[in-house]
C-alpha cells in the first residue's frame, strides 16, 4: 500500500524522539532520534558498547526510557509493556538465539503465531485443533524454505538455521516493523550471505531496523545506515556515504 | 508410530480397569485406604505439578494452601452449612489464596519465588497454629460426617475410594487437555523463554497467574478430599514438611510429565503409611530412594524409565528391520 517511503504526509512506523537512557552514571542512549518509514531497511552500525542493543530494548519496551518518546504509527508508546508493542505491529529477533530447543520447528512457529490471538488463553481445547494456526504456520515456513525441517527439534538445527528461524518467528505476528538484533550473529561468511538473502527475500513493504556487525549483511541490506557511537547517532547515510566517511573510520579503527 | 499409540491406550485401560476394581482384589480396608490417599496425594501433587513442571516456579508452601482449603471446609461445617456450601467456598478460598500468593511471588522466579512461596506457607501455618478462635489451634478441627451426595454415604472406606478415583480420573483428564491446550504450549514456552514469549505478544506474568490460579483449583481439590478422608485437619498439615512432601512427589515421578507426579505420590505415600509399619527410620528410606532417584534418574522416575524402556527396545529394532527387509 505505501510502498514508497519518505513521501512527506505519510506516519512513520516507528519513531524515536530525543530518547534517553542513563544507568545509573552511565548515559547509554544519548537524544536518538530516528525516523522508520514504512518499507525503509535501516541499519544500526557502531562498536561494541555504542548502545545498540541498549536502543533495541528502549524501542521494544524492555527497559524503561529516561526521557524522550517512542512512537509507533503516531501513537506515543513511551510507556507500554513489550507485548502491547508487539500487538501493534512490531517484532524482534535477538542478538543470543531465543527459541524454544526442545519444540520442533512448527511448534516454535505454532507458538509464534499464538502469541497475539485472543485464544492463547484457552485450556479448554486442543491447541492441534486450531486448523487455521496450522494453515499459517504451514505458509510460513513454506516461504522461508523450512518445510522439510519442521518436525526437527530446533535444537538439533545448525546455527545459521537457527539465526533463520528467529526471524521467522518474528514475522508471525504480522509485523510493519521488524528489529534485527545482529541476525548474522556468529555465522560463517557463507552462512551470513545466505542470512543476507534471506532477508532480501522479505516483504518489501516490511520496514526493518537492523543492527549487525557483518558489513557485508549491512551493505546488502540496508538503504539508509546510522553510526552509533557512546550512545549518540553520529552519521546517517546511503551505505556508500557511510563507507567513505572519515569519521566512521575513525570509530571503527580507531586513532588514539 | 501407531503401534506405540495403541500400547499407550491399552495400558491406559488396564490402569483404569486396575484402578476401578481395585476394592475387589486390594484386601483389607487399611489397603483401600491408602490407595485413597494416594489417589488424593496425586491431585495435589498434579496441582504442583503444573507450576513446578509446566511453568518452571518451584513453590515449597502448597501445604498451606492445601490447609486452607482443608480448613475452610472444616470450619464451614462446624459453622452449620451443608457440603455442597463448605465445598465450594473451601475451593473458592483455595484459589483466592492462591491469587495472592502469586500477586506476591510472581514478583520474582526462581529462588525468590521459592523463599516467598515458602514464607507464605509458614505464614498460614502460623495462622493456623496462632488463630484459635477461628482454628482451634493445636487441637485442629474435626469433621464428624462424611458426605452422602445422592445417598451414596463415603463413610465407608470403599465408596470412599471410588469418589476419590472419579475426582482423580477428572484431574487428570484435565491435565491432559490443558498440557495440549494453548495456555499449556503457552504456559511451557514462559518456562523456557519468558523474554521470546513477551516479544511475541504473550503477557508472561498473566500466563504464569493463570497457571497458578488452576494449580490452586486442583490443590484446594485435594485439600478438600483430604479433611473428609481423615475428617480432621490441624495445623500440622501445613507445615513445611508437608510442602516439601509434595515437591518431592513431584521431583521423584518427573516433573513436566501427566504420569510423573502419580507415580511420585505412590511412592512417597507407599513408603510413609505402609513401608513406616515395618521400618521405623522410614524417613531415612525415603531420603535414601531420593538420593537414588537424583543420581540415576535425575529427571524423575517416569522420563528415566521412558528412556530406559527405549534403550531396551531400540535395541531390538534393527533386528526386526533387517527380518522385514529379507523377503
Amino acid at each position: 500500500m505505501s510502498s514508497e517511503s519518505q513521501t512527506s504526509g505519510e506516519v512513520p512506523v516507528l519513531e524515536l524522539r530525543q530518547l534517553c537512557k542513563s544507568f545509573g552514571g552511565l548515559q547509554a542512549t544519548r537524544e536518538v532520534t530516528l525516523r522508520i518509514m514504512p518499507g525503509d531497511r535501516q541499519a544500526i552500525i557502531g562498536p561494541n558498547g555504542a548502545g545498540k542493543t541498549t536502543l533495541f530494548n528502549l524501542i521494544t519496551g524492555i527497559y524503561p526510557v529516561t526521557s524522550g518518546q517512542v512512537l509507533l504509527f503516531g501513537q506515543d508508546v513511551t510507556k507500554w509493556p513489550s507485548h502491547k508493542r508487539t500487538a501493534m505491529g512490531m517484532a524482534r529477533t535477538f542478538q543470543v538465539t531465543h527459541l524454544f530447543p526442545g519444540l520442533t520447528v512448527l511448534d516454535n512457529v505454532l507458538l509464534a503465531i499464538k502469541g497475539l490471538r485472543r485464544s492463547k488463553f484457552v485450556m479448554w481445547r486442543f491447541l492441534s485443533s486450531y486448523k487455521e494456526v496450522y494453515d499459517k504456520a504451514y505458509h510460513l515456513l513454506e516461504q522461508a524454505g523450512f518445510l522439510d525441517r519442521k518436525d526437527l527439534e530446533v535444537r538439533n538445527l545448525s546455527h545459521g538455521e537457527q539465526r533463520q528461524l528467529e526471524i521467522v518467528l518474528g514475522l508471525a505476528s504480522d509485523p510493519k516493523i521488524l528489529l534485527l538484533d545482529e541476525p548474522a550473529a556468529g555465522l560463517s561468511s557463507g552462512e551470513s550471505t545466505d542470512m543476507a538473502k534471506f532477508l532480501m527475500k522479505l516483504d518489501p513493504k516490511l520496514a526493518i531496523l537492523l543492527i549487525e556487525h557483518d558489513m557485508d549483511v549491512v551493505f546488502d541490506v540496508a538503504s539508509q545506515i546510522s553510526v552509533l557511537h557512546f550512545g549518540q547517532i553520529l552519521e546517517t547515510g546511503t551505505p556508500k556515504q557511510i563507507h567513505s566517511s572519515a569519521k566512521v573510520q575513525e570509530i571503527y579503527l580507531g586513532t588514539d | 508410530m501407531n503401534s506405540t499409540m495403541s500400547l499407550r491406550v491399552f495400558a491406559i485401560i488396564i490402569a483404569v480397569a486396575a484402578l476401578a476394581t481395585l476394592p475387589l482384589w486390594m484386601g483389607g480396608i487399611y489397603y483401600i485406604n491408602v490407595a485413597s490417599q494416594i489417589l488424593l496425594y496425586a491431585v495435589f501433587a498434579l496441582g504442583l505439578n503444573v507450576l513446578v513442571g509446566y511453568a518452571g516456579l518451584t513453590s515449597l508452601g502448597h501445604a498451606g494452601l492445601f490447609g486452607v482449603a482443608a480448613y475452610a471446609t472444616g470450619y464451614m461445617l462446624q459453622l452449620g452449612y451443608g457440603h455442597t456450601e463448605s465445598i465450594l467456598v473451601a475451593l473458592l478460598v483455595g484459589v483466592a489464596s492462591m491469587a495472592v500468593y502469586a500477586v506476591l511471588s510472581l514478583r520474582s522466579t526462581g529462588i525468590g519465588f521459592i523463599m516467598i512461596t515458602l514464607a507464605l506457607g509458614e505464614i498460614l501455618w502460623g495462622l493456623a497454629y496462632r488463630w484459635i478462635s477461628l482454628t482451634g489451634g493445636d487441637n485442629g478441627i474435626n469433621v464428624p460426617k462424611r458426605p452422602a451426595p445422592f445417598g451414596y454415604s463415603l463413610s465407608n472406606a470403599t465408596n470412599f475410594y471410588f469418589t476419590t478415583l472419579i475426582v482423580f480420573l477428572l484431574v487428570v483428564v484435565v491435565m491432559a487437555i490443558f498440557v495440549r491446550s494453548p495456555l499449556g504450549a503457552a504456559l511451557r514456552g514462559t518456562r523456557d523463554q519468558p523474554r521470546r514469549m513477551n516479544a511475541l505478544g504473550y503477557h508472561v506474568w498473566a500466563i504464569r497467574f493463570y497457571a497458578c490460579l488452576f494449580s490452586g483449583l486442583l490443590t484446594a481439590v485435594s485439600g478438600i478430599l483430604f479433611v473428609y478422608y481423615t475428617q480432621f485437619i490441624s495445623p500440622q498439615t501445613l507445615a513445611l514438611t508437608s510442602s516439601a512432601e509434595v515437591l518431592l512427589m513431584v521431583i521423584a515421578g518427573g516433573p513436566g510429565t501427566l504420569l510423573g507426579p502419580i507415580v511420585g505420590a505412590g511412592l512417597v505415600v507407599i513408603v510413609k503409611t505402609v513401608v513406616s509399619g515395618f521400618i521405623e527410620r522410614w524417613n531415612f528410606l525415603l531420603g535414601a530412594i531420593f538420593v537414588a532417584i537424583v543420581i540415576l534418574m535425575p529427571d524423575g522416575l517416569v522420563p528415566g524409565t521412558t528412556r530406559l524402556w527405549r534403550l531396551a527396545t531400540r535395541k531390538r529394532a534393527p533386528v526386526a528391520a533387517k527380518t522385514e527387509g529379507a523377503p
